[in-house]
């Protein structure tokens, strides 16, 4: 009987595990549909050459990373080394360049270097919106038949590298 | 005479006002806030301007697409008055548009096995909250008795009400 005096307590403490669990979420993180599906198709010019096209399947055959990118975009900044290094670790980059201009975004790869294998240039963001994008940088993780297994949406760091790209793409390159 | 009553009165119409015209600001934006878009039927704009207060902006997430600034509503914006010329229906836009951003860019959220809590949540607290107080009510009536005192209690209250009443003592 004694202990219903301590229900307010346990309540007290109930609540505050909810709300210190909803302070750990980001509300920016928002669950993708596109994770599992076929990734959307596109046909746009190449950024570095103009006249040569880009479309979602000369992606495929081999795991690869596709990463939407911007010039004015400052997480895409911190984030370039870590493309470099996945690139160095012989995973595919491919890029796209999102709402840029085309002399901004080669003067970002002229300073910060290039990973890419090639690089979509979509001027009008209308690829980002069939990819669902909404905050640069985002990177998709599609499989050599062109589905999305990964998505991770802002910078990716050297432990979302370990442990998640990584062993997924040693995964997917293993799957026939 | 006295100014005090008018100056007070005034300071409480101004007051008033000062609550009232946020109120009246705040009464919906009714144009995008850029790019006009152009439609060939009345209808075809009122489907847009219902789709654009249904839509969420992903970017700024507590706005719609109408109250949005960001390039990213702008262009969704465009995308769904380009649709909509297009002849397509308001529920493709809507699938589109969750196919490609999920669940979260509709502001009334489908009702699903994920959502249950979010419908059901606040009735289920309600439900609760008036069955405890239905409780604590129930139990306190059965407590209280009928309110007649035994005679024990009757002689105890004489001595105290005698002792009360006996003056300053």
């Amino acid at each position: 009987m004694k202990l219903r005096f301590l229900i307010p307590l346990f309540a007290f403490f109930a609540l505050v595990g909810v709300l210190w669990i909803g302070l750990s979420l980001d509300p920016r993180v928002l669950p993708s549909p596109l994770v599992g599906k076929e990734a959307p198709d596109f046909d746009l010019p190449q950024l570095r050459d103009p006249d040569t096209r880009l479309g979602r399947d000369d992606m495929l055959g081999k795991p690869a990373l596709f990463n939407v990118w911007a010039s004015w975009c400052v997480t895409c900044r911190h984030e370039h080394p870590m493309l470099a290094e996945l690139s160095k670790n012989g995973v595919p980059v491919y890029g796209l360049n999102y709402k840029d201009t085309r002399s901004d975004a080669l003067r970002f790869l002229a300073r910060y270097g290039d990973p890419y294998q090639a690089i979509a240039f979509d001027e009008a963001g209308m690829v980002g919106i069939d990819y669902g994008v909404y905050a640069t940088p985002e990177t998709f993780l599609i499989d050599r038949h062109g589905m999305i297994r990964f998505k991770h949406i802002g910078m990716i760091t050297p432990e979302i590298i370990e442990n998640r790209i990584l062993p997924l793409y040693r995964q997917l390159e293993a799957e026939s | 005479m006295r100014p005090y009553p008018v100056i007070l009165s005034l300071l409480c119409l101004g007051a008033l006002a000062l609550l009232i015209a946020p109120a009246s600001l705040l009464a919906g934006p009714t144009a995008p806030p850029s790019e006009p878009m152009t439609f060939e039927t009345e209808e075809q704009e009122v489907r847009y301007q219902k789709l654009i207060r249904e839509l969420r902006c992903t970017v700024c997430q507590n706005q719609n697409l109408i109250e949005s600034n960001a390039p990213l509503a702008n262009d969704l914006r465009r995308q769904i008055s380009l649709m909509i010329v297009d002849g397509t229906e308001t529920q493709e836009i809507v699938d589109y548009m969750v196919a490609r951003y999920g669940d979260f860019v509709l502001f009334r959220p489908p009702m699903n096995a994920t959502t249950y809590l979010l419908w059901f949540g606040p009735i289920a607290m309600l439900v609760i909250g008036l069955s405890a107080l239905g409780m604590v009510l129930y139990r306190r009536r059965s407590q209280v008795g009928t309110g007649d005192l035994s005679e024990e209690e009757q002689e105890r209250l004489r001595r105290l009400l005698g002792e009360g009443g006996g003056g300053k003592a």
